[in-house]
């Protein structure tokens, strides 16, 4: 069974977890073009690599990030949004 | 026993004909270099010779041929989904399908069985008699019934799926057919190689050479390329080629998994699909029972397998057939579905002159093969996309112009 650590409630089943996508910057809505805003909207970094990747653990109902290389499903950390550099 | 046979069988050396050429260096430049021998690949590369007379055309396939989602995938060949766009689209596939084995004078096993898409729930008729009212519009087969008429063509069903999931009624879809996958890449490639094409197995491109905004030639494993034509159709590494050109799109990949039982008397006869199970199930000319699930949850690059999938799968098929609790699944496998957020796929140009995008076919692309590698052939051929493919355009998303096809095409492969 695949495992991964949620930061509140720790090593957990992946069958707890729900995948968020990855961590993405929102352009600022009145600056951006409309083809920079469609690219947000609708495209994504589909090629494999190491990402930051939002995670959910539904029990608990806790939102956070996960490093995940999406080659080889390794998950490098995890730790709470806006909290990596206390790692 | 034909005379033919006889004689072979005397032989003492068997010669063992080749469907197409083992090439291993290409030539300096070609009108144009298809990425990818999948069935895609090979069947534009097929069209384009046969319709098109450009026969100067290089397959470049990085393992061999068929190697990826087309022989990996469940086989299913249907036209019942939910927008006209795409049933024209996928009827138009069906058609070539039917005459395809004669036409490439290669069994392909193509077998019509007919297709049931179950409905649990009355959301879920609702979505079928709407599906079977734009399939009839368009003249596709297509019509909904009832408990009895599932029960008749298929009485092994449990029509109340162990309880959980009452079965209320099916979109059934007369048309709905399997076929062998691997023949549809070898007859493509065939045939392809016969026009003059070349493929070349073990031959992965490395990188594509854009200057001025336009394609010059493609780097690969066996050397550089010059042309100024590039057709990329690899499906679950899209992601990595378009990064080459630097061209976005909103595919992302999740594994699709899918797995065969042992063989069995034929029992069988139709393909049946259930949405609130996460089932598709059909039984192969073998024998063995071919069935296939939802995608993985999250976005992985790779081929592995789980238990979680096979699980999941026959714990739902047992819902369904209480009867096959005693045999036993022989063998798994998964593909890399590359996924748009329409479930459609993206087909035709793209900002980069010369580059071409056949992709996003995600888990419904074998129905496909033949309609995309016509359309596709024409497109390089002319640089223009035929109207049968204009909705499937990379520029959809920035128009937002995004096709309704999700309700068709999530588990119904
Ligand atoms: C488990 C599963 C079940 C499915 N069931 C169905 C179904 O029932 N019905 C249906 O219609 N569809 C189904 N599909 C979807 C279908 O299999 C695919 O959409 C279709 O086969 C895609 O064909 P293709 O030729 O585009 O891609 P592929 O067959 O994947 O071919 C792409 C090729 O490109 C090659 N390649 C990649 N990168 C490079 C490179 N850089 N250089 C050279 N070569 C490269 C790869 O090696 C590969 O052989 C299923 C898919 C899966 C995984």
């Amino acid at each position: 069974m695949k495992l991964i650590n949620c930061p509140i409630n720790g090593v957990r089943p992946v069958s707890e977890f729900v995948f968020g996508g990855e961590l993405r910057e929102m352009p600022d809505p009145d600056q951006c073009s409309d083809a920079d805003w469609a690219t947000y909207v609708h495209h994504r970094n589909g090629a494999p690599g190491l990402k930051k990747e939002w995670w959910y653990h539904a029990p608990s109902g806790t939102w956070f990030i996960a490093e995940r290389n999406t080659m080889t499903e390794e998950i490098v950390r995890t730790y709470l949004f806006g909290q990596e550099e206390e790692k | 026993m034909p005379y033919r046979l006889l004689k072979f069988a005397l032989k003492k050396e068997h010669d063992e004909p080749r469907f197409f050429r083992a090439l291993e260096t290409p030539k300096k430049s070609y009108d144009a270099v298809i990425i990818g021998g999948g069935g895609h690949g090979l069947a534009a590369a097929y069209y384009l010779a046969k319709d098109h007379g450009i026969t100067n055309v290089a397959v470049l396939e990085r393992g061999y041929i068929g190697g990826g989602n087309t022989g990996r995938n469940t086989t299913i060949v249907r036209s019942n989904y939910l927008t006209p766009e795409g049933v024209n689209f996928y009827d138009a596939s069906v058609k070539i399908y039917e005459g395809l084995s004669e036409e490439l004078d290669l069994n392909l096993f193509y077998s019509t069985r007919g297709h049931f898409t179950l409905a649990h729930t009355e959301s879920a008729m609702r979505t079928m008699r709407w599906r079977a009212e734009v399939n009839k519009h368009v003249g596709v087969e297509s019509y909904v019934v009832g408990p009895d008429e599932i029960a008749k063509a298929c009485p092994q069903l449990d029509l109340s799926c162990s309880g959980k999931a009452p079965i209320l009624g099916a979109l059934f879809h007369a048309p709905g057919s399997v076929a062998r996958h691997d023949a549809v890449a070898w007859g493509y490639a065939r045939g392809a190689d016969r026009l003059g094409v070349e493929i070349f197995q073990n031959t992965e491109v490395t990188g594509i050479d854009v200057q001025g905004g336009k394609v010059a030639g493609v780097q690969t494993s066996r050397g550089y390329i010059a042309t100024n034509r590039v057709l990329s159709a690899v499906a679950g590494f899209t992601p990595r080629v378009c990064k080459m050109v630097d061209v976005k799109t909103p595919i992302v990949i999740h594994p699709l998994q899918a797995c065969v039982t042992e063989p069995m008397k034929p029992w069988l006869d139709t393909i049946l699909v259930s949405g609130s199970l996460h089932v598709y199930v059909s039984q192969s000319s073998r024998g063995e029972l071919v069935m296939g699930s939802s995608l993985d949850p999250y976005e992985v690059h790779s081929t592995r397998s789980s238990l979680d999938f096979v699980e999941g799968l026959t714990s739902h098929m047992l819902d369904m057939f209480p009867f096959l609790s005693n045999i036993k699944v022989v063998r798994q496998w998964a593909g890399m579905a590359d996924m748009t957020p329409d479930f459609a796929p993206i087909m035709g140009k793209t900002p980069v002159d010369g580059f071409y995008l056949d992709a996003g076919w995600g888990t419904w692309g074998f129905k496909a093969t033949p309609i995309s590698g016509k359309t596709m052939a024409e497109t390089i051929a002319r640089d223009k996309a035929p109207e049968l493919i204009h909705s499937f355009r990379l520029s959809r998303f920035e128009d937002y112009e995004l096709t309704g096809e999700k309700g068709a095409a999530s588990v119904g492969h």
